[in-house]
């Protein structure tokens, strides 16, 4: 259990990296990279609204769509739930921590319509649908684990960008085709982690 | 009067192609772009679906843009987006199984696509109903455009085939890595240098689609927030 709970854990960070394998979260990751302490906030905020998002889609689903055969409503459903927590979460924080507000608070209303946050909900229930031994809490841990893995390439990706601003760049390659291809070399390296889970865990 | 009413609806439909294109030239939508453009079919289904969305929604948004309060346009334009996704969802499900199942989760996740959301806060909230059906038309043939040609690129170098047809098979090894992510983001960020250096532009575009996400007044906070701090 513990050790299936670890694999699912290790392979959404490095495999199966939202960003750079599943291309989900990449305006976020291209518009907000520039410096790390954004990217650090940025991506505290987005693991944050993943695990609290499949927290709840996850019983919505199992719990309400499918006994009563509503399972086509899973997208409007769940954009509509996500929405609405992240504007609660925003609202209570802002009203009983204003500390964490500060830090975390300008980035949840970018969160909503994240692609990132509504595949997350939406790939843990297919996984669920293939595997049995799949539970809730192996969702929670999945989707914590792709929030991590998400601050892993945007901090990584931070790194290079701030290499980028002192070279000497063709004029046509400034600005966004730099970063793209930036990008793609940052994937290669996290290519060379297939089968690493696979291998560690039997 | 006609003739008039004719050519600026022209307008609205050629700006989406080429001058305003929103993959290459506005930066909108890059999540599917990358994730589907492994083969030339997958970017031909993307594009129809998206468009299809982007027609009904621009249409329905609006018929109603005189009714949605101001204060809560964007969730409201977000349920009438997923009720549409929801309904091509359905469509391709029965008609084309084996697109719906090459483009998986993607198909649903239109629904937070920038191009449909940016259209409607740019366009149809402000414009009639034919303008903004034939702004979603122009759009979305953009948007298949763009990723058919990265849809082929991508297959020809990667795969030696392309919409499923050999080609190069047998003449040259296919080079593997174009149809992995790493090959979706190099061919992305050659494809907006090239576009910014034929349209003229000194300097391609600085980030993703700010311009157009109806978001980016909080992104611009984000943004100095980040400078304040660093």
């Amino acid at each position: 259990m513990v050790k299936q709970l670890v694999a699912v854990f290790l392979a959404a960070i490095l495999t199966e990296n939202y960003v750079l394998s599943k291309f989900l979260g990449i305006c976020p990751f291209l518009g907000v990279s520039k410096k790390v302490n954004t990217a650090l906030g940025m991506s505290a905020a987005v693991t944050f609204v993943m695990v609290l998002s499949t927290a709840v889609t996850y019983p919505i689903y199992e719990n309400i769509l499918v006994p009563f055969g509503l399972e086509y409503l899973q997208t409007i459903v769940f954009i509509l739930v996500i929405a609405g927590l992240v504007q609660l979460v925003e609202i209570i924080l802002k009203k009983y921590m204003p500390p964490l507000y500060n830090s975390l608070g300008i980035y949840l209303p970018l969160i909503t319509t994240n692609c990132a946050v509504l595949g997350v909900t939406m790939l843990v229930l297919e996984k669920a649908a293939a595997d049995p031994s799949y539970t809730y809490v192996t969702a929670l841990v999945n989707s914590f684990g792709a929030g991590i893995g998400f601050l892993v390439a945007m901090v990584v990706f931070a790194g290079v960008r701030g290499r980028l601003e002192t070279a000497d760049i063709p004029n046509s390659l400034k600005g966004l085709p730099i970063t793209l291809v930036s990008a793609s070399l940052v994937s290669v390296s996290f290519l060379g982690f297939a089968g690493l889970v696979e291998g560690m865990m039997g | 009067m006609a003739e008039k009413k004719k050519v600026s609806l022209w307008k609205e439909f050629s700006k989406g192609i080429i001058k305003e294109n929103p993959v290459l030239c506005l930066v909108l939508g890059t999540c599917p772009t990358l994730a589907v453009t492994t083969q030339a079919s997958n970017a031909i289904g993307m594009g129809i679906a998206a468009t299809l969305v982007l027609i009904c929604s621009n249409a329905a948004i609006s018929l109603l843009r005189n009714i949605i309060p101001d204060k809560v346009r964007i969730p409201a334009y977000i349920t009438i987006i997923a009720g549409f996704v929801t309904m091509v969802q359905m469509l391709v499900k029965a008609y084309a199984p084996s697109i719906d199942e090459s483009l998986g989760i993607y198909l649903p996740l239109i629904v937070v696509n920038c191009i449909i959301l940016g259209r409607a806060e740019m366009f149809a909230s402000k414009n009639r109903v034919i303008p903004s059906m034939v702004d979603g038309l122009g759009m979305g043939v953009g948007f298949t455009a763009a990723m058919l040609l990265m849809g082929s690129i991508r297959e020809i170098l990667g795969a030696g085939t392309w919409f499923g047809i050999p080609l190069t098979s047998g003449v040259v090894d296919p080079i593997l890595i174009f149809i992995l992510p790493p090959g979706g983001f190099f061919v992305f960020g050659m494809l907006v240098a090239l576009s910014s250096k034929l349209s003229g532009k000194k300097k391609a575009a600085e980030d993703v689609g700010c311009a157009g996400c109806p978001l980016s007044e909080n992104c611009s906070k984000v943004k100095k927030e980040g400078e304040c701090n660093g």
